[in-house]
């Protein structure tokens, strides 16, 4: 990458920094719904960004052109703008009707409890093996006994009486 | 390193390759479990399709164990389930209600006079509320209501002669559903 121009260089940075606004660019479903203000139009944005459309494997409500992802947007519009209510009973609606799919959030119970607890477990074990290794280490570098000590005393006076020739001129 | 530590990899490898295993497995999209499974089904109120002054509730659904399909003329694999859901209606007394999913309903209509009508009831449900209120996620569904219209089974997909003699037939017997079929175990289609 380095030998790259620098105009190249400069070019592939800018279209890396550009992506992430092109698939914001991408998702956005246009549905023409009215709100009672901003604040309802925000949450209805929100939540639908929140959810998981049921139809397909990794894209929220938003980002859905599925049919059912359409009538579950016209769906949150209704319960949030009609039927007022809050975000959480949407959450709860939905939940009730398409399972923990839809969240993409996870709830901790008997079916998905090593979901959260087996990175926190691979973390520990991670941090234990790293102290052991650490110490092994030290143990190493310390454990010369007097025997060993004079043996490098040994070495070092050699040496010295014969410096290693650096250069062959 | 002690020799029991030299496994310690290993075992490591083991383990995420089981979560994997079991994680992906969750994941499976025909095995999406229903959020409905051992609850009673959702209240409704819905038109018949033959007759719009007609309303059709969960009331309607009790007192028998029944079958709701959802299906629509626009999905190709309702179509190859036909077949056989003519065959379970012809062949056994299970109750089937059908719920007309999205659809025309002069469609819908043309559809059953074309291919026959396996339904004690069809549904219309052409703006998919009824379907939002099952947590129908697309067609074929078809749900087993005990006679409570409890939900003890769903299936995502077609209804074929295997899912009817492995899931099915062994469900309905179960909920005392008399079979004059004894074609259980033929692969009558």
């Amino acid at each position: 990458m380095n030998n790259l121009p620098g105009k190249t260089m400069r070019w592939l940075m800018l279209l890396t920094l550009m992506m992430p606004a092109a698939s914001a660019l991408a998702v956005s479903q246009i549905d023409t719904f009215e709100f009672a203000d901003e604040i309802e139009q925000r949450r209805y944005r929100a939540l639908i960004e929140e959810f998981r459309c049921p139809k397909c494997l990794n894209t929220n409500l938003a980002g859905s052109d599925a049919p059912i992802a359409q009538d579950l947007r016209k769906t949150v519009y209704r319960l949030v703008a009609r039927e007022a209510m809050s975000d959480q009973q949407v959450r709860d609606y939905l939940q009730a009707r398409y399972g923990d799919f839809v969240l993409y959030d996870p709830p901790f119970n008997a079916r998905t409890w090593y979901i959260w607890l087996v990175p926190i477990a691979l973390a520990l074990l991670a941090l234990l093996v790293l102290l052991r290794m650490q110490r092994a280490g030290q143990r190493a570098a310390t454990a010369l006994d007097a025997g060993q000590q004079a043996k490098l005393q040994d070495i070092l006076a050699e040496s010295a009486r014969h410096p290693v020739q650096s250069s062959n001129r | 390193m002690s020799r029991a530590s030299f496994y310690i990899p290993l075992a490591v490898f083991a383990l995420i390759m089981g979560l994997g295993y079991i994680g992906f497995d969750l994941g499976a999209r025909n095995q999406l479990p229903s959020a409905l499974i051992n609850k009673p089904f959702p209240e409704f109120n819905a038109r018949l399709l033959d007759d719009a002054e007609q309303t059709f509730t969960r009331d309607n659904l009790l007192g028998k164990p029944a079958m709701v399909n959802v299906w629509a003329t626009w999905c190709p694999t309702c179509l190859s389930e036909h077949g056989e859901l003519m065959r379970i209606a012809a062949a056994t007394d299970v109750v089937i209600v059908g719920v007309n999913y999205k659809d025309r309903p002069d469609a819908a209509k043309q559809w059953l006079a074309q291919y026959g009508n396996p339904y004690d009831w069809v549904l219309d449900d052409r703006d998919g509320l009824l379907g939002i209120e099952m947590g129908v996620y697309g067609a074929p569904e078809t749900f087993l209501l005990n006679a409570q219209g409890e939900v003890v089974y769903k299936r995502v997909g077609d209804i074929n002669p295997r899912i009817w003699r492995d899931e099915l037939q062994p469900r309905f017997q179960q909920l005392g559903v008399s079979m004059s079929d004894d074609s259980a175990d033929s692969t009558a289609r």
